[in-house]
């Protein structure tokens, strides 16, 4: 291949075919300040390394030149059902670097890490709060591990009572992928719910599986099809009828910040994810934080350590001493030492910008820009459960008399519109699914724009269906061939060696 | 209001357009009886409010300049180069999703796939995933892929004891529900003969660390040929910058590598986010968890980059996954890739022998004061034994209060056996200075 073709089929080199043996970026390390000690046996050497040798200048245009074939939200819109793509302040990217807390060692004894025990102390309480539950771990490291603590929980409390005979936990067949995984991690068998014609749990299927089998229940609030289930009350109490517990997913509780307590409605766990509701970033997917929150009951089995008070103050407005403490019966440790802190400091500083009346204001507007886009939307597209959704709604990609367009062809066109797809063929109950989640912080303009586009589309699938089977035409790559990629497993590149 | 973009008027033509006429309205499906409940959150504070507020807590810890650290125990203070945050910082990479749709999402994939490509040159195995939330998940997660691959019918994992306690600990959280019997570090002083006498036709794993927990580089030659005549698999937990200097653990047979990559690039932040990251022989490729990038073409035939083997994962296979994990550490890996690029085959090296010989000069002057007394038996990286004359929390409290010196890490936390034993890591981030006031200070806290 000569040089030129490689050009036109390479949007950007590899680092490693940018090396040059023998480069270096020399600035980075001091010279040696005590004496050389003896070396280590040979044995234990290695004798090649296969790193790229560049220069810092080479490797600050490759990652800028990388990020530029990203979107983002700090691009444009982003309405990825489920996902909560909603802007995340810079301000917290300058608090969670603040050197107090970004050089703060993890084993260093407590007494010396007091700020940062004091923030997550508070943290816990303000998402106890929030949830309306008893306490709170920000042990776990994303949603999923939120998901598996609340699990094992579950297990625990029902094992610490002798009853070994619950083998099934409840899903309904609109849940995310992580729940019924979840249960499955645990040692539990899945049974799954169907939803009814509104898109609420059929209560029927509910009450013949609710047994004394039955560990409990995962269900997300507002469901993945969108909407708060008009019984959630009562299927809360034939769960509990039934001795199981209640697990709520709080992946969508960005409807919910001041709308409802999910502890007041009566379930026994949930988890947040504070990359989602409380907007730390993403960052191209992860690190997330998945705290877990807890009622009275579940209490004593929360994964820790978590922050408690070790020592009131001797004075009278004095700072308490903090502490970690392992909860009696915690089901252990999910991950080394405390949590992503960093997301932490992020979701307080979110926090404290909003207040009380910020916070509810969020799920507000959230609610207000997914029903305006799910009302504007309904008369072109089929809106399968067209009622008042929460922060976000699913409708079907693709049209009558038009039986070759998909949801994934409506994807890929919107990009050619500046718009990043909603999420697709997500819920599975839906044909065709495209979840949409506008998210509190866009502007109506934004939303009108969003609604153009996606009915300039609809007239193009009718219209020029190829220009859709094509797209994304405006992007950096064309439509990316995913069989190929799973055909010629390629994961990682060859290096030539030169030793 | 913070980040809400809405004008009254937007409000009404919005309600309008949804046919109620308050946002109230909005929640009618909300069981009354709860709907609208009072938050008891203080209330809204401006931007430099907020900073202020957060520089109060952070300025409460004792991190920063002005403090000498020489605590590591799977968290190193290690050096992390200015172009990495200024590209962290690129909203571009920060704020956008996983890469679910390639056609916008070419720089993370390519990022994800240069990372992989790097973590399994250095580890020597064929490849490696997106990373996991960090080394000791990384480490659990590897337990499943050995019981995966003997499909259930092995349930036991043979543990060193000389793995960081907190990883053994996941393992065992993580595994509380699938009858998995963990065995061999319970007493704390199994030596490698010993575990490998615990070694049968029911052992579905054998586990591990390269350096071990306490800093010894402990003589692999001929394990992996033990572990794979029996039939288990051999993971080796170890840390990126060592590997600058030693023999991969990929050259010494392992399955499967998983550690921690905080060391690149990523900083302490009170114990994370930090990454796992999780390398493996082309056998077990396809029953690993967590994202994989791939190479591939676009429809134009131009080079691109797609995660694949996706039929793996939750969102697809629900119940039948073997793990529930979604997210990597998207970002972090981002760190860790710019990391190894900017240090480069010759930069990773230095680092490596830099910690090693100032790590050895530590040791040594260590050893010379009375009172204490370095333990030497097997070569060692960066991270070495104390043994001192009190209990190492007094002397720790000593260090920080009389010379703003972060001790080492102490171990009767752990292994309530080793009493008076201290754990001390040494980086290129140590001076001299830092090294010999820290000599001082040992000396000094004998006597105090």
């Amino acid at each position: 291949m000569t040089t030129q073709t490689v050009q036109a089929k390479v949007l950007e080199p590899l680092i490693y075919e940018l090396s040059s043996s023998g480069r270096k970026a020399d600035t980075l390390l001091p010279k040696l300040d005590v004496p050389q000690a003896e070396p280590l046996p040979d044995h234990l050497l290695r004798d090649s390394l296969d790193l790229p040798e560049v220069s810092e200048l080479d490797v600050v245009r490759h990652f800028v030149r990388l990020s530029q074939l990203n979107y983002a939200i700090d691009k444009g819109f982003y309405p990825l059902g489920s996902c909560t793509m909603k802007y995340n302040p810079k301000i917290d990217e300058d608090t969670a670097r603040l050197p107090g807390f970004a050089q703060l060692h993890p084993l260093q004894a407590p007494e010396t890490a007091q700020g940062a025990l004091a923030l997550m102390y508070t943290l816990q309480k303000w998402l106890s709060e929030i949830s309306g539950f008893a306490g709170c771990s920000l042990q776990p490291a994303a949603g999923a591990q939120g998901e598996y603590a609340g699990i094992l929980m579950i297990r625990a409390y029902h094992l610490e009572r002798g009853d070994t005979k619950r083998t099934k936990i409840l899903v309904p067949d609109s849940a995310h992928g992580t729940n019924p995984a979840t249960s499955a991690m645990a040692g539990y068998t899945v049974v799954n719910l169907p939803s009814d014609e509104r898109g609420d749990v059929d209560l029927a299927a509910l009450r013949a599986a609710a047994d004394e089998t039955v560990a409990g229940m995962m269900i997300t609030v507002p469901s993945t099809l969108g909407v708060f289930d008009e019984n959630i009350k009562e299927i809360i109490k034939i769960v509990h009828d039934c001795g199981g517990l209640m697990y709520m997913d709080g992946a969508n509780m960005n409807a919910m910040l001041g709308v409802v307590k999910p502890g007041e409605l009566g379930f026994d766990v949930m988890h947040y994810n504070l990359h989602k509701t409380f907007s730390t970033p993403h960052g191209g997917g992860g690190p997330g934080s998945g705290p877990v929150a807890v009622n009275e009951k579940l209490l004593p089995f929360l994964p820790g350590p978590i922050v408690a008070i070790v020592e009131e103050s001797s004075f009278e407005d004095g700072a308490p001493l903090y502490g970690f403490v392992m909860p009696e019966k915690s089901i252990g440790r999910l991950k080394a030492f405390h949590g992503n802190f960093g997301m932490h400091v992020r979701a307080y500083t979110y926090i404290a910008l909003h207040g009380a009346e910020g916070l509810k204001a969020i799920s507000r507007h959230a609610v207000l820009n997914a029903n305006y886009v799910r009302v504007r939307l309904a008369d072109t597209y089929t809106v399968p459960y067209n009622r008042m959704c929460g922060h976000e709604f699913v409708l079907e990609g693709r049209f009558e008399g038009v039986p070759d367009i998909h949801a994934l062809d409506i994807s890929k066109r919107l990009m050619d519109y500046g718009i990043h797809p909603p999420t697709n063929y997500f819920p599975l109950i839906v044909p065709e699914a495209l979840l949409i989640e506008p998210t509190e912080s866009e502007s109506k303009e934004t939303l009108d724009r969003f609604i153009a586009a996606m009915h300039a589309i609809a007239q193009e699938a009718r219209e020029t269906p190829d220009l859709l089977h094509s797209a994304p035409h405006t992007m950096p790559v064309s439509r990316v061939d995913e069989v190929y990629a799973a055909k010629n497993l390629m994961l990682c590149c060859q290096v030539p060696s030169a030793e | 209001m913070a980040y809400i973009p809405h004008t009254d008027a937007d409000r009404a033509a919005m309600l309008a357009a949804i046919g109620i006429s308050k946002l109230e309205e909005l929640f009618e499906a909300v069981p009354a009886e709860h709907r609208f409940p009072s938050l008891d959150i203080p209330d809204a504070l401006s931007e430099m409010e907020a900073l202020w507020e957060l520089q109060a807590l952070a300025t409460a810890n004792a991190a920063g300049p002005e403090y000498a650290t020489f605590l590591g125990a799977g968290a190193y203070n290690h050096y992390s180069p200015s172009v990495i945050n200024h590209i962290l910082l690129r909203g571009e990479f920060y704020t956008a999703y996983t890469p679910y749709q390639p056609e916008m999402s070419q720089g993370t994939l390519q990022a994800t796939y240069e990372w992989q490509s790097m973590i399994a040159h250095l580890t020597g195995m064929d490849a490696a995933n997106a990373s996991h939330y960090d080394g000791a998940t990384s480490f659990a997660e590897a337990v499943t892929v050995a019981l995966t691959h003997h499909k259930g019918k092995r349930n036991k994992v043979i543990l060193s004891p000389n793995i960081h306690p907190q990883y053994r600990a996941v393992a065992r959280t993580y595994h509380q529900g699938n009858g998995t019997r963990f065995v061999g570090d319970k007493s704390g002083r199994a030596t490698l003969d010993d575990l490998l006498d615990l070694l049968d036709d029911n052992t579905a794993l054998f586990a591990v660390q390269y350096p071990n927990f306490f800093g010894q580089i402990e003589d692999f030659r001929g394990l992996a040929e033990k572990v794979h005549a029996a039939g288990a698999l051999l993971c080796i937990i170890t840390t990126p910058i060592a590997l600058g200097l030693l023999k991969p653990p990929g050259a010494l047979g392992a399955d499967i590598v998983v550690g921690e990559g905080q060391s690149l690039g990523v900083p302490l932040s009170y114990g994370g986010p930090y990454l796992g990251f999780f390398a493996v022989k082309n056998d077990y490729v396809r029953k690993i968890a967590g994202r994989i990038v791939g190479e591939t073409v676009d429809g134009d035939g131009r080079r691109a980059y797609v995660m694949t083997l996706r039929p793996r994962e939750q969102d697809i296979r629900r119940e039948k996954a073997t793990s529930n994990i979604c997210t990597n550490q998207g970002l972090m890996a981002l760190a860790g890739c710019i990391y190894l690029a900017l240090m480069g085959k010759q930069g990773l090296r230095r680092v490596a022998e830099v910690c090693y010989h100032k790590a050895h000069y530590a040791a040594e002057n260590i050893t010379d004061l009375p009172g204490y007394q370095v333990a030497n038996r097997l070569p060692f990286f960066n991270e070495f034994v104390v043994t001192c004359p009190r209990p190492v929390a007094e002397i720790n409290r000593f260090l920080y209060e009389e010379h703003n010196i972060i001790g080492g890490y102490d171990l009767t936390q752990d292994y309530p056996d080793r009493e008076h034993q201290m754990l001390v890591a040494v980086t290129e981030m140590n001076t001299r200075a830092e090294i010999d006031a820290l000599v001082e200070a040992l000396d000094a806290a004998n006597g105090a």
